[in-house]
C-alpha cells in the first residue's frame, strides 16, 4: 500500500488507463487456467505425482512486453544413458492455449537445458514438468507479471 | 510477412571431444497464432511452425514442439555433447507442409 500511495498523479493515471484497456480487450478471448494445465499434465502423465527440484525455472519477473518473454528451462542432470532428461513442457495458465514448448532431450544433448521466447496474454504462471529416463517427474512454476499483453486483442 | 522464411544458426566450427556446446537458432516466421482477427472480424487462420528438430549425422539429439504462444520468428538454444566430427541438420516443419532447413559442420579435434 505505501508503494501505491507514493505514485504519482501520472503514474495512477497510466496505470489506470493500461488496466481498461486490458478489460477492454479480454472478455473476447476464452483462456486456460490452472486446471487446464492440469488437465494437459494429466493426458501426459496420469495421476503420477511430480516432485519439485531439479528444473531450473528462468523466466523474468516483470515482462514488459508480452509479445516475447524470454524463457530458460534447464535441468539437473548428468546426461547419461542411464540417467538423463527425456522429456520437458512447458504450460502457461493464463493464455488461450495452455501450451507453450515441450521439448525432447537425448544423452547426446549434453545439457538439458533450451531457451525460447514466449507470447504471454497476462500475468500468468508458467508450470514447466521434466520427465526422467527412470520416469521420475519433476516440476517447477513461477510467475510472470506482464505489462502489456501479447495476443493482439 | 510473406517472404520465405530464413533460417540462421550459429554453431561453433570447431570443439574439443565431449565439450558441450550451446547452439543458437533463429528464424523468420510469423507464427500466426490462430487467435487474432483481422479488421473484418476474421478469425486468422493458425499457421505456425511447430516442430523443430535437431539432428547430427543423421540422429536427432533434440526436438522442440512449439505451440501457438512461441513469439513470432522463434528462437531457440539448445546444447550438444561433441562426440565426433560430423553435420548438423536443422528442420523447422512449418503447418502448411513446408520444412526449411539448415546445415552446419563441425570439427571435433
Amino acid at each position: 500500500m505505501a508503494q501505491r500511495a507514493a505514485q504519482t498523479r501520472r503514474e495512477t493515471l497510466i496505470a489506470g488507463m493500461a488496466s481498461f484497456a486490458a478489460a477492454a480487450i479480454a472478455p473476447s478471448l476464452a483462456f486456460a487456467d490452472a486446471a487446464a494445465v492440469e488437465a494437459e499434465i494429466k493426458k501426459l502423465y496420469g495421476d503420477k505425482k511430480a516432485e519439485a527440484g531439479k528444473i531450473k525455472l528462468d523466466v523474468p519477473q516483470i515482462a514488459e512486453n508480452g509479445l516475447v518473454v524470454p524463457i530458460n528451462v534447464e535441468v539437473e542432470s548428468p546426461m547419461t544413458a542411464a540417467d538423463h532428461v527425456k522429456s520437458v513442457h512447458v504450460f502457461a495458465d493464463g493464455n488461450p492455449l495452455p501450451g507453450i514448448v515441450s521439448y525432447k532431450f537425448t544423452p547426446e544433448s549434453g545439457r538439458a537445458a533450451a531457451s525460447a521466447r514466449m507470447r504471454l496474454a497476462q500475468t500468468q504462471n508458467i508450470v514447466c514438468i521434466a520427465e526422467m529416463a527412470d520416469g521420475k517427474l519433476f516440476t517447477a512454476k513461477s510467475e510472470v507479471k506482464v505489462t502489456i499483453g501479447g495476443c493482439g486483442g | 510477412m510473406s517472404n520465405k522464411p530464413t533460417p540462421r544458426v550459429r554453431v561453433p566450427a570447431n570443439a574439443k571431444k565431449d565439450e558441450i556446446i550451446e547452439i543458437k537458432t533463429l528464424i523468420s516466421h510469423e507464427m500466426e497464432s490462430g487467435q487474432r482477427r483481422s479488421a473484418d472480424g476474421k478469425t486468422i487462420p493458425r499457421k505456425i511452425i511447430h516442430t523443430f528438430t535437431a539432428a547430427f549425422n543423421g540422429k536427432v539429439f533434440f526436438e522442440a514442439t512449439w505451440h501457438p504462444s512461441v513469439s513470432a520468428n522463434p528462437y531457440q538454444s539448445m546444447f550438444f555433447r561433441a562426440s565426433q566430427s560430423g553435420e548438423f541438420a536443422f528442420s523447422w516443419k512449418d503447418d502448411d507442409g513446408s520444412v526449411y532447413e539448415s546445415k552446419a559442420k563441425l570439427t571435433v579435434a
